[in-house]
């Protein structure tokens, strides 16, 4: 804030705005907080009143073999989706930052789409896709969950990637680069000792966001998958069978382990600030 | 690098600058158009197609596209999740509103943490999230116990779960951080230097607002409710796990269905390519109007919303 600047006045005003935001805020994290506490909770009916005092549900989880083949499929597609994605993303972005070709701004159109359009549009059009080109869904089981779904996720995600080193590069200093060329540093010198340790935390960053998001993702999921559930889709098929608090341990356990993963991201991005 | 006395193909890639450009250039490219630009095409294309027998056959027709705008099923479930999502886009805004200027202008302390915050759950829990109303609306759900034990009814209330305000409520408490990331974006990049002008000529809090935050943040609330509506409308988790029989059908769950069990893919391929189509609209158009908004864009350099 700049000097001058006076402090508001607490008044009515500004109670208002802090009580709306309070309440805003509360009603994004109560669901959460709702599903988080009925992982405790001593019965196998979720209703009220709450019944708190139990790790039961947790030790069920641990010795559900369904969700715990879901869960191993849900990790090793998303680190195959991270893999694809930083392959083609990182290339993807120095494309559009340093090359001029006919059909860039399609190109960069293009590659926004999956996140703007509805998941389920993407998701049927990869499902027509794989079926037209006759590539089964559990073609690859159970190395990867079925190479469909990898490269769904990779395609989808790939988006994340590009617009998050893309914008990176363009706030690099090509000076930099220039001066390493100039000291007779070869392209691939100059690449790997000037170029890349500074976009480094935001291609980790993106890593770690197509990460958590492939584990969350659903819809493109959905079309896409072979013979092995992954995680959100058993957690769905439980959900359509009757609930028991199982489903909150299981929420609860994806929901830490996602937060820490994005804490990890905002650290990268904020060092990088 | 190389201790071998013959090149290897390191070398000779090394020593062809142009060719890793051509190498670096063609892989995302090709991926992108391969993994992304076919599939889109091919679904265009499986609108035009003909089932006959249960079989998809490569004859083109139009057929799909009567059938779907001559069966009022189709128009309706469209408008209906049109519905849904302009009521959706509403109340995200208005909640996602006031908390985006608190944390842009009041919060001092702590704020990239607490902008995190209401960020993280957009990321990290669809399903929870969408769940999470059904523990809380159901028969015998926390809101149902409450309003009990505090007497103010006898029988539990049915009408909450499975309706079309529970679908809403879910969507809106999704997609409320979506909305507010833009909104957030382009208020925080308002120049102090011009609310304090506005106050240095007296004008009041709501002047202030009004003729000059209002304004500046208006293409950030363009993209955040083009967000919010784009996405609720195509949304099919949170309907069929929420929805009641007047609302468990949205344009997405016909998708799904003709994909599935209907197994009908180019009558669900037509259905997806209006609501494609539908949504790009929507995209140009948001965009146009962003642009157009974005007066003083250039003089004070407000960003782009969506960046």
């Amino acid at each position: 804030m700049t000097a001058g600047t006076a402090p508001d006045r607490p008044d009515r005003l500004t109670a208002a705005l802090w009580i709306t935001g309070a309440l805003v805020f509360a009603f994004i994290y109560l669901p959460l907080a709702v599903v988080i506490i009925y992982a405790f909770h001593d019965s196998p009916i979720i209703a009220w009143p709450l019944r708190l005092g139990t790790l039961h549900w947790f030790a069920d989880l641990a010795h559900d073999r369904g969700m715990l083949e879901a869960a191993l499929a849900s990790v090793k597609l998303a680190l195959l989706a991270v893999a694809i994605a930083l392959l083609i993303g990182v290339p993807g972005a120095f494309v559009l930052d340093r090359l001029d070709f006919p059909g860039k701004t399609a190109f960069r159109r293009l590659v926004l789409l999956p996140l703007i359009l509805p998941g389920i549009i993407t998701g049927v059009s990869l499902l027509t896709f794989f079926s037209f080109v006759g590539l089964s869904l559990s073609s690859g089981f159970p190395l990867v969950p079925g190479w469909p779904v990898v490269l769904g996720h990779a395609a989808a995600l790939t988006s994340v990637v590009i617009t998050q080193v893309f914008a990176r590069l363009q706030r690099l200093d090509r000076a930099q680069e220039e001066a390493s060329q100039d000291l007779y540093a070869s392209e691939w010198q100059t690449f790997w000792r000037v170029t890349f340790p500074s976009i480094r935390t935001a291609v980790l960053g993106a890593g770690l966001l197509v990460f958590t998001l492939s584990l969350d993702e659903i819809a493109v999921t959905f079309f896409l998958i072979g013979r092995q559930n992954t995680l959100p889709l058993q957690i769905w098929g439980l959900l359509r069978r009757g609930i028991t608090p199982e489903v909150n341990a299981a929420a609860t356990v994806i929901f830490a382990v996602s937060v820490a993963v994005i804490v990890v991201w905002a650290r990268l991005m904020r060092e990088e600030a | 690098m190389s201790a071998t006395e013959r090149p290897t193909l390191l070398d000779f890639v090394r020593a062809r600058p142009a060719l890793q450009t051509a190498v670096a250039a063609v892989v995302p490219v090709g991926f992108v158009t391969v993994l992304l630009f076919i599939p889109y095409v091919l679904l265009l294309v499986h609108s035009f197609w003909r089932l006959k027998g249960g079989a998809i056959t490569h004859e083109l027709t139009l057929e799909n596209y009567q059938r779907l705008f001559g069966t009022a099923l189709y128009p309706n479930t469209i408008l209906f999740s049109a519905g849904i999502a302009a009521r959706v886009t509403i109340f995200s805004l208005l909640l996602a509103y006031p908390l985006a200027y608190l944390l842009a202008f009041k919060v001092r302390r702590h704020k990239q943490l607490m902008y995190m915050a209401v960020i993280i759950p957009l990321w990290v829990s669809y399903l929870v999230r969408a769940y999470a109303w059904k523990i809380i609306l159901g028969q015998s759900g926390i809101l149902n116990g409450l309003l009990a034990s505090a007497g103010l009814i006898q029988e539990p209330l049915t009408f909450l779960l499975y309706s079309r305000w529970a679908v809403i409520l879910a969507l809106t408490h999704i997609y409320t951080p979506f909305t507010l990331m833009p909104i957030y974006a382009v208020l925080e990049a308002i120049p102090p230097a011009l609310k304090e002008a506005s106050q240095d000529l007296y004008g009041n809090r709501w002047q202030t607002f009004r003729r000059i935050v209002l304004p500046l943040s208006l293409p950030g609330v363009v993209a955040g409710c083009t967000f919010a509506f784009v996405l609720s409308m195509g949304d099919f988790l949170a309907p069929q796990l929420l929805g009641g029989n007047d609302s468990a059908l949205m344009v997405s769950n016909l998708v799904w269905s003709l994909f599935g069990v209907a197994y009908n893919w180019p009558l669900g391929a037509a259905v997806s390519v209006v609501v494609l189509l539908m949504t790009l609209c929507l995209l140009w158009l948001a965009n146009r109007v962003e642009t157009a908004m974005n007066y003083g864009g250039q003089t004070v350099g407000v960003p782009r919303a969506g960046k």
